[in-house]
């Protein structure tokens, strides 16, 4: 049997060195009323040969980044993944390790991550970040709770502006502790500041803004800051550290805590999963950050080396007082975003972020040249933006399919009232051709 | 250069103006960020990343790999992570274009491929568990539990029924409890019997009208199967609790018996442990759960239906408990699951037990004259032993393992389950051949041996990895989190 490495007479002989003699007897305990008594009704093995093709045959079927242009964003990127990633996370000894728990035999594993605490620290401008969490959502969900549980306060003003997949997200953690989501609704693109002001009290644990927000455009963070900050809340921001080469970083303006999602940092998109949730925060909320953090110290021959630490907030030993239930978090996709960061160095990640936001600017003003397609906000942008379209975004979508090019996302299924309009991503690796293409078909589209 | 010699962090070999990215110069008219973005959201300080080669970075991940064990180069025997060999073709399989390179927010015609494995895979996974409707979309076991917890208490309260109670017994995991509390419920701890079994006695006097569920693990946390499992979730069902299967021992049942046969109304799978997803030194898992029909309306949104051959997301169930992440699971680590259980297919998955219990039993055996055993009669897919004689030495639980790091093999867990004092976990997995368990009950041999023999060598150890002992407490008295550069 594949992957069973035990021969029948292995299994004899280990048979009668335990004493019994069939694997029936060892199954004693397991009372006969709860014994299956007919095969698992799965499909049969298949051999490798057929299995690929079996399984080329369903990724055939998909509409993937490599045979069409893809524009599409909403919370997952198309950047360049270069080559190293893949080869350097396939080796074994990261591959197929488990949590770091004996730190002796995982240093590699702690090392990674304590690099990845820091190159995120840097990104974000936070003085911690925590080993990961599942994706963007959750971690701002755990960022949620974070706030409630530091201020003992039930409600979060939460921003139209972030995403509103993420929003569902924190409703569903929030729904044991009571978490109240006020929404604060949009000015032009961007959170009404005034609306805000009004949105916060006494009662609210945290404020929720995205930078830049899910329509793609730059929020006021700072004013942002001072409001939450004035009512003695915590500013979460939701970030996408693969800007943040760029963009100025949230800390540097006020920010308490900042989640996001970084599949951007050399992870692909595989259909929305794995990701990676980026979790970074200030210093003095260290004893209540959720997940797993690595920390410095030294051996007994007084050598650097690394260790999990802080871990009597996690739930393998706090159990039900443990700040968050994460044990299994997405270690590899931070070793993955760890090495990706190293790559591009500082001066790579910022070309990525100006790459990007060329080209969307560039994508943008061409759009806006066809008759009847407007930018459907006046705000600044930053690699995605929101076009309202004479017709039906949908339908757009599907005939552009035709062309090898993904348009955008609907707006309609997020939000009604821009159920006009179409999300419209652009990275480093959309070219001005794929532009002028995508420019010439929605203007047959729309005409 | 030996492994364990190498000491330098990425930013540590940094060279300003050294660099290994090579991105395509733009194309289009304008590309000053200054020009296009109001300069109050232009970053100033540059973020303090490495300027590195390739051949650096390429030479320092190769160098930390190999200071840590993996399935691929050591023995892992580390109970309740099932940590089985990892195929490689899984790999390849994740890594086709249509599968790793597709968007999650493509309309769904363009996605027929990877819903229909989703839709297969739930099937599948329903069909081994014997539940009647899998959610694939919770990220680890952790988040399946929650997910579970959460449909429960949507149950309940849909009936009109304000329960406030999870019972969970003292043999659990640590995220049983933690999961249950973060769904609003308070945790009460049941006193496991001499086994580690349920006792239906004292599950009879917690059982009341503000008890939601009672989650347990089976086998549970000791290797043994609940052989009074039916009694359990029948008591429980006549005072309308739901009962949770943590699913974290899985590997010890494929094909021999089914949580939904055995009364459970939920479980969760750890697709990272029985169905051989790579665990990558902690994550990315995934942790689907599976249900009875009762509790399909409050699935997690949105549900990978069939309509006519057609594939969809199906947003349109107004009593989900909502989403767990943003979009639709993991799901590299689906199709690697999914080639799995093609590979493996019926008779396959249920030799996958049987060896996983033959290889506990047989290491269980070579090892009970040396150590004590924390329970009478077989073992399931994993044996829990008790360095309470060699503690007696002087040499505990955690000596042992960092002494088994030396001869060359991983540890297994330590000081878990709760209730067994100086606990070792072992769990083999059917992919170990017999020969890796004779080379690793030799070494646990020795080393119950040099306990009587010679304690302080135990105690020392480690010596031949990549650190020796760490200080724990330095770490923790002042954390030192990040490396911080010297401006």
């Amino acid at each position: 049997m594949r992957y069973i490495p035990n021969t029948p007479a292995q299994q004899r002989e280990m048979l009668a060195a335990i004493g019994v003699s069939s694997i029936e007897e060892l199954l004693v305990r397991i009372p006969p009323k709860a014994r299956l008594s007919r095969p698992l009704n799965v499909p049969r093995a298949m051999a490798e040969p057929e299995l690929v093709r079996h399984l080329r045959g369903l990724s055939a079927e998909n509409a993937d980044a490599d045979r069409y242009a893809c524009f599409l964003g909403g919370g997952s990127y198309d950047h360049a993944v270069p080559s190293p990633i893949n080869h350097l996370i396939l080796r074994g000894e990261f591959f197929t390790a488990y949590t770091p728990y004996q730190p002796e035999a995982s240093q590699g594993t702690l090392r990674s991550i304590f690099e990845y605490q820091t190159m995120i620290a840097e990104l974000t401008g936070m003085d911690v970040a925590n080993a990961s969490i599942y994706d963007g959502a959750s971690s701002l969900a755990e960022a949620a709770l974070m706030a409630h549980s530091v201020t003992g306060r039930q409600q979060i003003a939460f921003s139209r502006g972030v995403n509103p997949l993420y929003r569902q997200v924190v409703e569903t953690y929030g729904e044991g502790p009571d978490l109240r989501l006020k929404s604060v609704p949009l000015g032009d693109g961007v959170t009404d500041v005034d609306a805000l002001r009004k949105a916060v009290s006494a009662n609210t644990a945290g404020v929720v803004i995205q930078y830049p927000n899910f329509f793609g455009c730059l929020e006021d963070v700072r004013t942002a800051a001072e409001i939450a900050h004035a009512a003695g809340a915590l500013l979460i921001v939701v970030a996408d550290p693969v800007n943040l080469g760029l963009l100025e970083p949230p800390g540097a303006m006020g920010a308490d805590v900042v989640v996001g999602e970084g599949q951007g940092l050399g992870v692909p998109l595989g259909f929305g999963g794995p990701n990676l949730g980026v979790f970074a925060a200030k210093q003095e909320l260290v004893r209540r950050m959720p997940g797993r953090l690595v920390g410095a110290t030294v051996d007994l021959d007084g050598r650097r080396g690394y260790v999990l630490t802080l871990q009597t907030r996690e739930q393998h030993i706090r159990r039900e007082k443990a700040t968050s239930n994460i044990c299994t978090n997405v270690a590899l996709c931070a070793l993955m975003a760890t090495i990706y960061m190293s790559l591009v160095g500082k001066r790579g990640l910022r070309k990525v972020g100006e790459l990007s936001t060329a080209k969307a600017h560039y994508a943008a003003a061409e759009f806006a040249r066809i008759p009847g397609v407007r930018l459907r906000f006046g705000a600044p942008f930053f690699k995605e933006f929101a076009l309202q379209l004479p017709k039906s975004p949908e339908r757009v979508v599907k005939r552009l399919l035709k062309d090898k090019i993904l348009a955008g996302v609907p707006l309609k299924p997020f939000d009604r009232q821009y159920k006009d309009s179409l999300l419209v991503a652009v990275t480093e690796q959309r070219t001005r051709r794929e532009i002028d293409a995508y420019v010439a078909a929605l203007a047959a589209a729309v005409a | 250069m030996p492994a364990s010699s190498y000491d330098t962090l990425i930013f540590e070999l940094s060279s300003p103006g050294r660099f290994a990215y090579s991105l395509p110069e733009s194309d289009v008219p304008e590309s000053e960020a200054t020009a296009l973005l109001p300069k109050e959201y232009v970053r100033t300080t540059p973020p303090e990343l490495p300027e590195v080669s390739e051949l650096d970075v390429i030479r320092h991940y190769s160098r930390l790999s190999r200071m840590n064990y993996g399935v691929d180069t050591h023995f892992y025997p580390l109970g309740s992570c099932t940590m089985k060999y990892n195929p490689k073709l899984n790999e390849d399989m994740a890594r086709l274009p249509g599968l790793a390179r597709l968007h999650p927010l493509v309309p769904e015609a363009a996605a027929q491929g990877a819903l229909q494995l989703m839709h297969e895979l739930a099937g599948d996974l329903a069909e081994i568990a014997g539940m009647d409707e899998v959610s694939l979309q919770p990220a680890a076991g952790a988040q399946g539990e929650l997910t579970g917890v959460l449909m429960i208490r949507a149950y309940h309260l849909a009936r009109g029924e304000r329960r406030t109670k999870v019972l969970v017994p003292d043999s659990a995991h640590g995220t049983n409890p933690a999961s249950t509390a973060l769904a609003g419920y308070s945790v009460v701890q049941l006193k496991s019997d001499e086994n580690g079994e349920v006792d239906p006695g004292d599950l009879e006097r917690h059982l009341d009208e503000d008890v939601a569920a009672f989650m347990i693990t089976q086998p549970n946390t000791l290797g043994l199967f609940e052989s009074r499992i039916h009694q359990i979730t029948e008591m429980c069902h006549a005072k309308g609790v739901q009962v949770y299967m943590d699913g974290a021992n899985f590997n010890a049942i494929l094909g021999i018996t089914r949580p939904g046969d055995l009364g459970f109304d939920v479980c969760h799978f750890n697709l990272h442990k029985t169905f051989t997803t790579p665990h990558g030194g902690g994550g990315p898992g995934a942790g689907p759960v599976g249900i009875k029909a009762h509790l399909t309306p409050f699935l997690p949104v949105p549900v990978v239906a069939k309509t006519d051959e057609r594939y969809r997301l199906d947003w349109n169930r107004p009593q989900s408990i909502g989403k767990l992440q943003a979009f639709w699971g993991n799901f590299g680590m689906l199709v690697r699951a999914y080639t799995y259980i093609r590979t493996m297919g019926p008779d396959g998955l249920r030799a996958v037990s049987e060896n996983a219990v033959l290889n506990a039993n047989y290491v269980l055996k070579r090892l009970e004259a040396h150590y004590e055993r924390s329970a009478p009669g077989p073992c399931m897919h994993e044996c829990v032993l008790s360095a309470r004689r060699q503690k007696r030495l002087g040499v505990t639980a955690a000596d042992i393992a960092k002494r088994l790091l030396d001869l060359g093999f991983y540890a297994p867990s330590i000081y878990f389950p709760l209730i067994v004092e100086e606990a070792l976990m072992i769990e083999p997995t059917e992919t170990e051949s017999k020969e890796t368990l004779d080379e690793f009950c030799d070494a646990m041999i020795q080393i119950a041996r040099e306990a009587e023999s010679n304690p302080d060598l135990v105690r020392a150890a480690p010596v031949t990895t990549p650190a020796r002992r760490l200080d724990q407490t330095l770490a923790a008295r002042q954390p030192t989190l990040r490396w911080t550069p010297s401006r």
